[in-house]
């Protein structure tokens, strides 16, 4: 058994993802390689090569592969998967956009989003937003192409030292697909998929100005910051913060959600929390069902209050 | 120009999903079945850039047994042309859905083909991307904005690190996001005249699709439950708490 993990680079550095990723292949086991896509890759194939567990790094690097565009690193990805009994990537935008291309041109269903290994082909995974979970078994003569859900799994630790080969792009651009440009969103704050703490904000800010709270608080004990669909919706904040089924699926020690309600696709998003506390001044709000602590009160005053008791 | 909008039939997002006691499945005995949301996403957009004069002819397709006529039917109303169910019993996986809707594309040649990113069922999110790479076109996944113009779609795409823009030549499969637009209500009138307008049924057998790799569905579980913790009546005994348990 071998398996062929996807890595996720931007802007020269390896993501986070990645390690995450190499941990799901690591407990299906067998010889575990990690191909890197791009171009001038010599620094993400180095940090790859330390991942634990990692036995051989592949660099395929060409001029097309140099932006994350499906249509042009599919193909490529097909071509080497050809040697190996598996192909993982990370559940993130950049592997749901890719690797079930990977897996029609391979002829096969994917299965999107590991959160547990059962044996080589045996996996758990959740549907209906996590409402419930499945057993799912890839067929003998398929190859597993699949995701690894990033809150199930933790990054494995580096300082190891596989061996790297350089490759050439063995596939042509197809030229129908351009890359244009990226509008990043973030700042100096900690990522939300890796961050320990999240402060998360919802509709009952009201104002993208008020959402300033909700950034002082998570800047004044170093958490990210995340927000409710209805947040982003109404544009207090830009789309990356968006936690739950559609938005990101985290797993903090801790998460405070101000002013969010709970509804099922939020919830779905935190349900890995180690703690998770809610402030609504509503009693009945759904998020308190789940909440290890919940307060019910007014955030306006409840925010400033945290902040001075802190100071 | 055509555009193709893939529509399934799921369990509505607003319902509480409750796993049957024998791990068999999902309940969906007497409950609200809708069009999935990211594909009613879909059709708005289809609908849009036909009214905007881009496109000529809006077709909604979905994969299922007769029941998602339903679906199809409130597609119609909603202002789809016509509609195509390909018939198929049982669970239909997207390998399979990319493969049917890949016979209906090429039956078609539509310019465009626009589905939901994910089906809120069993929140798989790739029949886009497979069916983009059998046609061997491009994709635009992640969609929350669409701009035409001639035979190019510059679309800006939701990812994790903000938005990303891409171009893409016609033809090619977009999927849609939640922010993409907000779909319209469907009125009384359009429901009966939806009625009229035609519907065309044929089988996976009969667009010669096997339903192939298959990956094996067994034992269904609720996931772990939180339960409720404590309330407490303050900021000042929520600080402490957290600070008691070593969270701050
Ligand atoms: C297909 C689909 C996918 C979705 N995906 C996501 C997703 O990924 N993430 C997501 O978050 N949502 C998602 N949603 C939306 C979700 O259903 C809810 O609409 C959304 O989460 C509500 O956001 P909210 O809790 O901020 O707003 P609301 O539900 O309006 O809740 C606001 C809360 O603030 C409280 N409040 C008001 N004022 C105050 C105050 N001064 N102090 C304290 N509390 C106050 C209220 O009591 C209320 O509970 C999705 C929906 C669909 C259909
Ligand atoms: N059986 C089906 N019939 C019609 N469209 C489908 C079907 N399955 C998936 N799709 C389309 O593909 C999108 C993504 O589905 P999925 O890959 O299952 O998450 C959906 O939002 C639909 O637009």
């Amino acid at each position: 058994m071998s398996i062929l993990v996807i890595a996720e680079h931007h802007g020269g550095k390896l993501n986070i993802s990645t390690a995450r990723t190499v941990h799901c292949a690591t407990a299906i086991g067998g010889d575990i390689h990690v191909a890197v896509l791009g171009h001038e890759i010599d620094g993400i194939a180095g940090e790859a090569a330390g991942l634990d567990g990692v036995s051989r790094i592949l660099a395929v690097s060409g001029a097309h592969l140099e932006k994350p565009l499906a249509a042009n690193l599919a193909p490529e990805i097909a071509a080497l998967a050809g040697d190996y009994s598996h192909v993982l990537g990370p559940s993130t935008t950049f592997g749901k956009d890719i690797m079930p291309r990977v897996a029609a041109l391979l002829g096969v269903n994917q299965v999107s989003d590991i959160m547990s290994v059962e044996g080589e082909r045996q996996f758990k995974r959740p549907t209906y937003a996590g409402n419930a979970i499945v057993d799912v078994a890839v067929p003998d003569h398929a190859k597993v192409v699949a995701t690894a859900r990033a809150a199930s799994w933790s990054a494995v630790e580096g300082g190891s030292s596989a061996d790297i080969e350089k490759r050439a792009a063995t596939t042509q651009a197809p030229g129908h697909t351009r890359y244009v440009g990226l509008k990043a969103a973030g700042g100096e704050r900690p990522d939300l998929q890796s961050a320990p703490k999240v402060v998360s904000g919802g509709r009952a800010l009201g104002s993208a100005e008020n959402f300033d709270l909700i950034f002082k608080l998570a800047d004044r004990i170093g958490a990210g910051v995340g927000a409710s669909r209805a947040a982003v919706d109404a544009g207090y904040v830009p789309n990356d913060m968006q936690v739950g089924q559609t938005g990101k699926i985290i797993a903090p020690e801790l998460y405070m959600a101000f002013g969010i309600s709970g509804a099922i696709q939020h919830v779905t998003g935190i349900k890995d929390a180690g703690t998770i506390v809610a402030v609504n001044k509503d009693a009945e709000a759904p998020i308190f069902e789940i909440a290890d602590i919940g307060l019910v009160g007014d955030l306006f005053s409840i925010i400033p209050e945290i902040q001075s008791l802190l100071d | 120009m055509k555009i193709l909008v893939g529509i399934k039939r799921v369990v509505d997002y607003n319902v509480r999903i409750r796993v049957r006691p024998d791990g068999s499945g999902v309940d969906t005995d007497g409950v609200k079945m809708s069009i999935n949301p990211f594909d009613e996403i879909a059709l708005e957009e289809a609908l849009r850039i036909k009214e905007a004069g881009k496109a000529e002819e809006v077709i909604v397709v979905s994969i299922g047994g007769d029941e998602c006529q339903q679906q199809l039917r409130t597609g119609l109303a909603m202002g789809a042309d016509r509609a195509v169910q390909v018939q198929s019993e049982g669970h239909v996986q997207p390998l399979t859905a990319a493969r049917a809707l890949l016979k209906v594309v090429e039956k078609e040649s539509p310019g465009l083909v626009i589905l939901g990113k994910q089906a809120i069922d069993d929140d798989n999110i790739q029949t886009g991307q497979m069916l983009a790479a059998l046609w061997d076109r491009p994709q635009a996944t992640f969609a929350s904005e669409v701009i035409l113009e001639g035979d190019k779609a510059t679309v800006t795409r939701e990812v994790d690190g903000g938005l990303e823009t891409i171009e893409v030549d016609l033809p090619a499969v977009i999927t849609a996001d939640l922010r993409l637009n907000q779909p319209r209500f469907v009125k009384l009138p359009d429901i009966m005249k939806a009625k009229r307008k035609p519907l065309d049924v044929m089988s996976l057998g009969d667009l010669g699709v096997a339903a192939e790799n298959d990956i094996d569905i067994g034992h269904h579980a609720p996931p772990p439950q939180r339960s409720r913790g404590i309330m407490v009546e303050d900021a000042a005994q929520l600080v402490k708490e957290l600070k008691d348990r070593g969270l701050l």
